[in-house]
């Protein structure tokens, strides 16, 4: 066995060793411990664990590399996922607490007065969590396909594997425990790395410091950044700090469906609803967002050195010269590594021996191309990997590498955990106990939730095989899914007494069409390949709203929530005068409680 | 508790939300997104500024919201809890 997998094998069965252990440790007792986080847990304790639940693979894997690839575009990523947070804690969690809610449906349903109500919740929350499933098994898959440098698909049936085991049994209990110590491993992995990269190319340890500061040994003294700039430009590609995603529409558009959608994650809200008071509750999303902020705003620079060591690392002269590519036959050991897995694949154009990575759909770059006898971009390179493949890019230490599998496993884990708690809660608590059999005992009540686990795990392992995209695009459609459907229903049922039960279901339901059609319109009904919809002739091509891509659409789909809940509202019964008096004594009573524990 | 009051606290409450809403919006829609290209042209600290607000500053405006949100709310619902009492007394 090599240096590498010695460290491999030995961190990451360390940490499942952890897991398993706290699992063991701090058992569940009741239903309600099985469902709900301890709330007699620490503010920043909680903040630990929820940040675990929601750093998923899409924030530890993608995000840098979507960072790297995009550069300034890939800021929507970063505002909309902890902006959510912002709107979580001044809009939603706090009251709900007040509300006395247990799951997100049921107190949708509870709210709107009608079962009705709540079965089309627990649809929403089922196609939300589902959706972001996908995006952590095809992380899983990733790290997987790392470690054992297998190929991505039988990678990711491993991980399903592992995943249906942990769930099974007794993986969930003492879930909290568990998610803190992995929140531990997957912010030490990152911060680590970030630093040894920042030492490496600019000697100082701060990510954030490291890239505004100039190159080692670099004679005219530009900072990293602004290096970047001119280097990607040089081959052709979009300028790194002031490139947009799309339109600035497109921008906007895209961090507010991100922001709306992270407000109404139904696994992150059901989170604070056991917290002892409406005060902790505040705190702990505060605490939450800490834990978060530590990762993402190591991830710009985290992203500009991954791209600065890629380019690197496959030229052997100046950048964007004739013969400065590196020969194919001379790659190195990572890229062999990555290329087992078929996430990174080189074809050589031109036939000449050399990996040239140029951007080719650039027209003013093409002449330049042209003379250099470059036939296109050769090498194809997954955002997802580009992280994990860092450490060996930079010829960082084995066991950073080893401590970066950990945490990405750790991240991916520790959110596939939150998310089938809440699919469990869903099916077992809301639908089974809630509307079809309310005698159900609890034992069946439990036995139903692992089922639910268990068929969530098998389905989303499924779909992972084709993933939409990277992880952080297949959550991204999950959270414009939560923003066209659960926030505004959340929303509009706090802050308003007059949205009715019918207003409620015609708008969540004319959210979820409306979004999942234009995100099947571009990926493929339930994302299977080939059965996308486009119809370019009649003015339905890519991006067709405005310039939206479809990962941006759910403020859209909330919008039309919004406005069809109010019209139909309107036109029927307000709310019963019980209800409306509910809400307007509970969401202000916040300061009656002062003292109380 | 009366429902004035209760109202009172609402209508104050709704007031710091507006207030923090506009702020946050402010440092990400605003400086990270609207306005990027002219604050781009400023530099600040070896990054430009609208850059820097899109991946660095609109989060640390963010986290500081969520605290003040949380002292200020905190520091409303101990004035009215106050009077809350007097009220009984």
């Amino acid at each position: 066995m090599t240096p590498q997998a010695l460290w491999t094998y030995g961190i990451v069965g360390a940490t499942f060793a952890l897991y398993i252990g706290l699992g063991f440790w701090a058992r569940a007792g009741s239903i309600r411990e099985f469902y709900v986080a301890d709330g007699s847990l620490h503010p920043l304790a909680n903040g630990m664990a929820t940040a675990a639940s929601f750093l998923s693979a899409a924030s530890f894997l993608s995000l840098a590399g979507l960072l790297a690839l995009n550069g300034y575009g890939g800021s929507v990523l970063l505002m909309g996922w902890t902006g959510g947070y912002v709107l979580l804690a001044l809009l939603l969690a706090p009251y709900l607490r007040q509300f006395g809610a247990v799951t997100v449906p049921g107190f949708i349903g509870k709210r709107y007065a009608a079962r009705s109500v709540r079965v089309v919740a627990v649809l929403c929350l089922l196609l939300i969590s589902l959706t972001y499933l996908i995006g952590q098994m095809t992380g899983i898959g990733v790290a997987f396909a790392g470690f054992f440098g297998l190929s991505y698909e039988l990678s990711v049936m491993i991980g399903v594997g592992l995943v249906a085991i942990y769930a099974l049994f007794g993986g969930m209990k003492g879930i909290t425990y568990t998610q803190i110590a992995q929140y531990v491993v997957l912010i030490f992995a990152y911060t680590v790395a970030a630093i040894f990269m920042a030492l490496q190319l600019t000697g100082q340890p701060i990510p954030q410091l490291a890239l505004a500061s100039p190159l080692l040994n670099d004679p005219n003294g530009l900072s990293l950044l602004y290096q970047l700039d001119q280097v990607v430009t040089h081959l052709g590609f979009q300028h790194y700090s002031t490139h947009t995603l799309g339109s600035t529409f497109n921008m906007f558009v895209y961090t507010l469906s991100l922001m709306i959608g992270t407000a109404g994650l139904p696994h992150i809200l059901m989170r604070f609803f056991t917290v002892p008071t409406v005060a902790a509750v505040r705190y702990s999303i505060g605490w939450t967002l800490v834990c978060l902020v530590l990762l993402y705003a190591t991830a710009p620079a985290m992203g500009a050195m991954a791209r600065w060591a890629l380019l690197n690392s496959i030229h052997t002269g100046p950048i964007a010269e004739e013969h400065s590519y590196l020969l194919y036959a001379e790659r190195p050991e990572w890229f062999k590594h990555w290329e087992a897995t078929g996430l990174l694949t080189f074809t050589d154009h031109n036939g000449d021996g050399r990996i040239q990575y140029y951007d080719d759909r650039n027209p003013e770059f093409a002449v330049k191309a042209q003379e250099f006898g470059w036939e296109g971009n050769e090498l194809v390179l997954n955002a997802d990997v580009l992280i994990l493949a860092m450490p060996e890019i930079a010829d960082l230490p084995d066991w950073v590498l080893a401590l970066m599998i950990a945490g990405a496993l750790a991240a991916a884990l520790a959110t596939t955990a939150g998310l089938l708690l809440a699919i469990a809660a869903a099916l077992a608590h809301d639908l089974m106990k809630g509307v079809f059999a309310p005698n159900s005992s609890e034992k069946m009540e439990l036995l139903a939730g692992r089922l639910a686990m268990l068929g969530a795990v098998l389905f989303a392992g499924y779909l992972s095989l084709h993933p939409p995209g990277v992880a952080a695009e297949t959550v991204a459609f999950a959270l414009s899914l939560a923003a066209a459907t659960l926030f505004p229903a959340l929303l509009l049922g706090i802050f308003s007494t007059r949205f009715n039960q019918y207003g409620a279901i015609a708008g969540m339901l004319t959210g979820l069409m409306l979004t999942l059609g234009y995100i099947f319109q571009h990926k493929g009904l339930f994302w299977i390949p080939n059965t996308t919809f486009l119809i370019p002739e009649i003015g339905m091509g890519p991006n067709w709203l405005f310039g939206l891509m479809p990962e941006a659409f759910g403020a859209i789909g909330a919008l039309a929530n919004i406005a069809v809940a109010w019209l139909v509202s309107n036109f029927t019964t307000p709310p019963p005068q019980q209800i409306q008096h509910w809400i307007t004594t509970r969401r202000a009573s916040a300061y009656c409680d002062v003292g109380e524990k | 508790m009366t429902p004035e009051k209760r109202a009172d606290y609402w209508r104050a409450h709704l007031n710091l939300l507006t207030l923090l809403l506009f702020i946050g919006f402010g440092a990400s829609y605003g400086c990270g997104i609207l306005l990027v290209e002219p604050l781009n042209a400023l530099e600040f600290g070896g990054y430009r500024l609208g850059f820097w607000f899109a991946q660095q500053g609109s989060l640390f405006v963010f986290v500081v919201l969520v605290f003040v949100y949380a002292v200020l709310m905190q520091r409303l619902d101990r004035v009215y809890h106050a009077t809350d009492a007097d009220d009984a007394a």
